[in-house]
């Protein structure tokens, strides 16, 4: 593949696992045994089986209509929201906790910023009778109670994040400093394609279902597996890197991907990293990071939780470096607007994550006959409480 | 051979370093702590310098490096109080942080102005062996720095004896697989680590750290090792009043003059 990982788990100039030594067993175990396991045939009749029969997959590939009228193209949603959980996130969940059964790990610590990943390895664990401990930042879990309480109602125990800005990137960090204090018994699961190799590739695996099953459908519905465009919304990146996996290597189709511009770029409250990041390391990975002149990680700004956080995923830093993928940015305002659109033209209220892919559409011109594909990565139920002090409903 | 090389060519057992937070509890006050270590009896120190994320840290640490950032503390402060670091310290130093600020500072003139104010080596715990290799090492060798590689309790036999090739003055032993600050356990499969490390018979000396917290810990940890590293118990020191006056004081309690 010609984007994909190199041996030693860097893409281009990005990637790698820059770990403290306290890791690197638990890591290099990942590393040898992850193939290993996603290549045996009772994970994957197992993953599949509950892929289908408990996450609802495939997920549908829709034909806006009215989406379609307005733009003056085809346009086509990728349902991630009608997943059980309500997000991509759960393609992830199962996947790394079948992984970790297999590894032998009783213990499952993750990390959430929006709650979406929590409640998905709350989820997983519940269903698989696991220990699980997710760390969230003490501010998100303010911004995100319901998400709070669907994870304690799920067994899970959430753990405030207290250091630093108290957000998604310090509940990464808490989540790093368990694992480094419980290496044997514990799997940590990274619900974005971030973190040290092998986690970007292994999220991006779990997450190609989106492009994978997106080829069958659309080679259904038009004739042709291949799109002009294809959109999607990034924070982390998971999302985006599994709708674009498949179309990787079908260089005509245009991957975009559309980064959150919180109040706008030049504004401070942003979180659209390749506009102003600059080359580092965060979380074990080289990537394109948000920081100060002097290497101290930048707090991002999005009205989206999913959204704000200070990196990409290292492979998202190579397709942007290369320009394979093409990476811009909506603000908050435009977010909201396109998913109140979506609502009113489509009957769904997309997650706001999602509504910045969506809000991108108003920037493109078509040609007719153009197909177009979106991925709306979740439902919008989280975000209620904003677009009703938003729209003031 | 640079000054860290020369002590353990020396000194070969009751070896005492001591951390500290460049910028922590005061911006300017990094040389006025390392003469007073260095006069209280110190064998060498570890600077740290600050990091928004130190995901090896724990609480104490973290917290020091937080207030060292709020106090204004960058690399470009450190090197600069660093200039006048030989007329003051003459034992040798250690940087200690994590990789990103050393890849904005940019690595080669990071490792020269190291070289430069007298600084003999570095331990950056987020730094593993593949990338040192691929992207650092040549760097580091050119400036007469030496890179200091953690091992932990669940580091393989093979992995040290890879280490133990890279090194050249001494490899930093974990008391276990934890976060700094945490608390020395020193249970049977601990001591069977330390064990296995020394009848390994290393080419290089060894140094334990993390949970050395008094003079139990301490020489606990010289049975094993050369030394030992005091880190978060001095950092919680320097919260105190007087601390520059105590230092003496938090030394003897670790390792009392003979």
């Amino acid at each position: 593949m010609k984007y994909g990982v190199d041996e030693h788990g860097y893409y281009g100039d990005f990637g790698g696992a820059y770990i403290p030594e306290m890791l690197y067993p638990n890591i290099e175990a990942l590393r040898a045994q992850y193939l290993k396991v996603l290549d045996d045939d009772d994970f994957k009749a197992e993953y599949d089986q509950l892929l289908k029969d408990y996450v609802g997959r495939p997920s549908p590939l829709y034909h806006a209509k009215r989406y379609s009228e307005k733009y003056g193209a085809n346009i086509f949603f990728k349902r991630e929201d009608l997943n059980h959980t309500g997000s991509h996130k759960i393609n992830n969940a199962i996947g790394q906790i079948l992984l970790a059964e297999r590894l032998g790990k009783k213990r499952i610590i993750a990390e959430t910023g929006a709650g979406q990943h929590g409640v998905a390895t709350a989820t997983v664990c519940a269903l698989k009778g696991l220990e699980c401990v997710v760390y969230m930042g003490e501010i998100d879990m303010e911004r995100q109670a319901p998400n709070v309480a669907r994870m304690k109602m799920l067994g899970a125990k959430v753990v405030p994040a207290t250091s630093g800005s108290k957000t998604l990137k310090d509940a990464t960090n808490e989540a790093l400093r368990d694992w480094i204090g419980n290496p044997e018994d514990t799997h940590y699961i990274i619900g974005s394609a971030v973190g040290p190799y092998p986690y970007p590739e292994m999220v991006a695996k779990f997450q190609s279902i989106i492009s994978y099953e997106t080829k069958k459908q659309l080679l259904e519905q038009t004739g042709n597996e291949l799109p002009q465009y294809v959109l999607a919304c990034v924070g982390g990146g998971s999302n985006a890197i599994g709708m674009f996996y498949n179309f990787l290597d079908d260089e005509s189709v245009r991957l975009i991907a559309v980064e959150a511009a919180g109040k706008g770029v030049e504004t401070g409250h942003s979180a659209a990293t390749t506009s102003l990041g600059k080359e580092g390391v965060l979380h074990g990975t080289r990537t394109i990071l948000m920081q100060t002149e002097d290497g101290q990680v930048v707090e991002p700004y999005s009205i989206s939780a999913g959204l704000d956080y200070p990196g990409i995923g290292p492979q998202h830093a190579h397709l942007f470096k290369v320009n394979r993928a093409e990476y811009v940015s909506a603000t908050d305002d435009e977010a909201l607007n396109a998913g109140l659109l979506a609502c009113q033209l489509e009957g769904i209220i997309p997650a706001i994550e999602s509504a910045h892919a969506l809000a991108h559409l108003e920037k493109m011109t078509f040609n007719p006959g153009d197909n177009v594909v979106i991925c709306l990565s979740g439902r919008g139920d989280k975000d209620l409480d904003t677009y009703i002090k938003h729209f003031g409903y | 051979m640079n000054r860290l090389q020369t002590l353990f060519a020396n000194k070969k057992s009751n070896l005492l370093s001591i951390y500290f937070t460049a910028g922590y509890p005061e911006l300017n006050t990094t040389l006025d702590i390392a003469e007073a270590l260095e006069n209280a009896g110190a064998d060498f120190l570890e600077i740290g310098f600050p990091y928004s994320d130190p995901v090896a840290d724990g609480p104490t640490i973290q917290k020091s490096s937080e207030k060292a950032l709020e106090n204004g503390m960058t690399l470009n402060v450190l090197f600069k109080q660093l200039t006048q670091l030989r007329e003051r310290v003459n034992i040798p130093v250690l940087l200690m942080g994590y990789i990103n600020p050393i890849v904005q500072y940019g690595i080669e003139r990071f490792c020269q102005k190291a070289a430069e104010v007298g600084v003999d080596g570095v331990i950056v715990p987020d730094l593993p062996i593949y990338e040192y290799e691929k992207l650092y090492a040549d760097t580091f060798k050119q400036n007469n720095l030496s890179n200091i590689f953690l091992v932990t309790p669940n580091t393989s036999e093979e992995r040290i004896r890879k280490i133990d090739g890279l090194s050249n003055s001494f490899i930093y032993l974990l008391s276990s697989s934890s976060i700094t600050g945490s608390t020395l356990n020193v249970s049977t499969s601990i001591e069977d680590y330390y064990k296995r490390i020394k009848e390994m018979e290393l080419a290089n000396p060894t140094i334990i750290g993390f949970g050395i917290s008094n003079n139990a810990s301490y020489t606990k940890a010289c049975e094993y090792a050369n030394g030992a590293i005091v880190g978060s118990a001095f950092v919680k020191h320097l919260a105190t009043d007087n601390y520059l006056q105590t230092i003496p004081g938090f030394i003897d309690n670790i390792r009392p003059k003979s």
